[in-house]
């Protein structure tokens, strides 16, 4: 993986130099260590600030919607899937796109290294194994698999379901993954425990909508939090406003969330509120069979009618 | 809703075609004595501001 940043490098240049796209969209170092962030480059010289490493778990399917121009866009597995969603949804025409696909081997969880380590993160580097943490006065050494995000430990799709160039050989895909344990877990709670367990959850949350604009799928002109006419919802942060901003916006991306993370990832005070998202999946899963994202050719779950369907919920 | 607290008794799926009244009666029945054993909605309420 150190490699690839090389590769993009070529590749982005050698097709803005060929006029074949008018911007490459990828990743460049941000301004604090684990922070990388979108980079737009339109010249061939912009593209030495492109980097790839550990810390490109943004998706950037999100900066794909309605783009009038050609683009090429780094995607790793759960952008490529993103992007295959955007274009099912007409929000990008196929033929506008070239996808420098990136066979990913997962995002470190910053949240996670910090509370490893003690005082301000000066600098992180990586090998393909182990991170390395400089701060004030240590450095401290970790293993990349213990402190990978969840969604990336979790991932069964690491590779790009659609691309024009690969920047390196397909990594193997982990198998054997039970990415439903936690909510299994919730599942068996009883109603009052899950009560509980979500006002926990939820209570440290700002109402800031930063994992609606990290995501992909929230492309809505108005979203419905932010419409006063009708209010859908409350603006404060009643408890059970929140909870509806949380629940409709993960019942939005149903049947289309990837499990990509950037909305965790975006979050300022930490909300796992993939939880929701994934229970989506998993229903999905179990009811209709149905991964978003994997194949241009098959129409969502929630967009399809099959004379089987699941209906043991209706009397 | 049931995942994130909801009482599973409380919310319900009916598909009912307007020539089947029978089935509707039943349907209101069954729903309205379910809701009645759990009692009122405690939880997923919001006090709105007294505004004198």
């Amino acid at each position: 993986m150190l490699g690839y940043t090389e590769k993009i490098k070529a590749i982005a240049g050698r097709l803005l130099k060929e006029c074949a796209v008018d911007m490459v969209i990828g990743f460049r170092k941000g301004t604090l260590p684990m922070m990388n962030e979108p980079c737009f480059a339109t010249t061939p010289e912009a593209v030495e600030s492109l980097v790839w490493d550990s810390n490109c778990g943004i998706n950037l399917a999100n900066y794909l919607t309605d783009r009038k121009e050609k683009v090429a866009v780094v995607a790793k597995g759960c952008d490529s899937r993103n992007i295959v969603t955007h274009i099912i949804e007409n929000k990008i025409k196929r033929d506008q796109l070239i996808i420098i696909g990136v066979p990913c081997s997962a995002m470190i969880d910053r949240r996670k290294i910090s509370r490893m380590v003690a005082g301000e993160i000066l600098e992180v580097s990586e090998t393909e194994a182990t991170i390395k943490v400089k701060t004030a006065d240590a450095e401290a050494l970790f293993d990349k698999a213990a402190v990978l995000q969840q969604n990336c430990a979790l991932c069964t799709h690491r590779n790009p379901v659609i691309y024009d160039e690969l920047v390196a050989d397909p990594v193997a895909e982990q198998t054997d993954i039970d990415r439903y344990a936690d909510i299994r877990d919730i599942e068996a709670l009883s109603a009052t425990e899950k009560r509980d367990y979500f006002d926990d959850l939820l209570q440290p949350c700002i109402r800031c909508y930063a994992c609606r604009n990290a995501c992909p799928l929230c492309y809505c002109p108005t979203c419905f939090v932010d419409e006063s006419k009708p209010q859908w919802v409350g603006k404060g942060q009643d408890p059970i406003d929140v909870r509806i901003f949380h629940f409709l916006r993960a019942y939005h991306c149903a049947g289309r969330c990837t499990d990509c993370g950037a909305c965790e990832r975006a979050c300022p005070v930490g909300i796992n509120m993939r939880l929701l998202t994934r229970k989506l999946e998993k229903d999905c899963q179990e009811e209709f069979g149905w991964e978003a994202g994997l194949s241009l050719d098959q129409r969502p779950a929630l967009d399809v009618y099959k004379t089987n369907d699941p209906e043991t919920f209706i009397k | 809703m049931e995942l994130m607290g909801m009482e599973p008794d409380r919310l319900h799926f009916s598909w009912i075609s307007s020539a089947e009244s029978t089935k509707f009666v039943k349907v209101v029945k069954e729903v309205t004595e379910k809701v009645k054993a759990i009692g009122p909605n405690q939880h997923f309420t919001k006090n709105t501001a007294k505004v004198a």
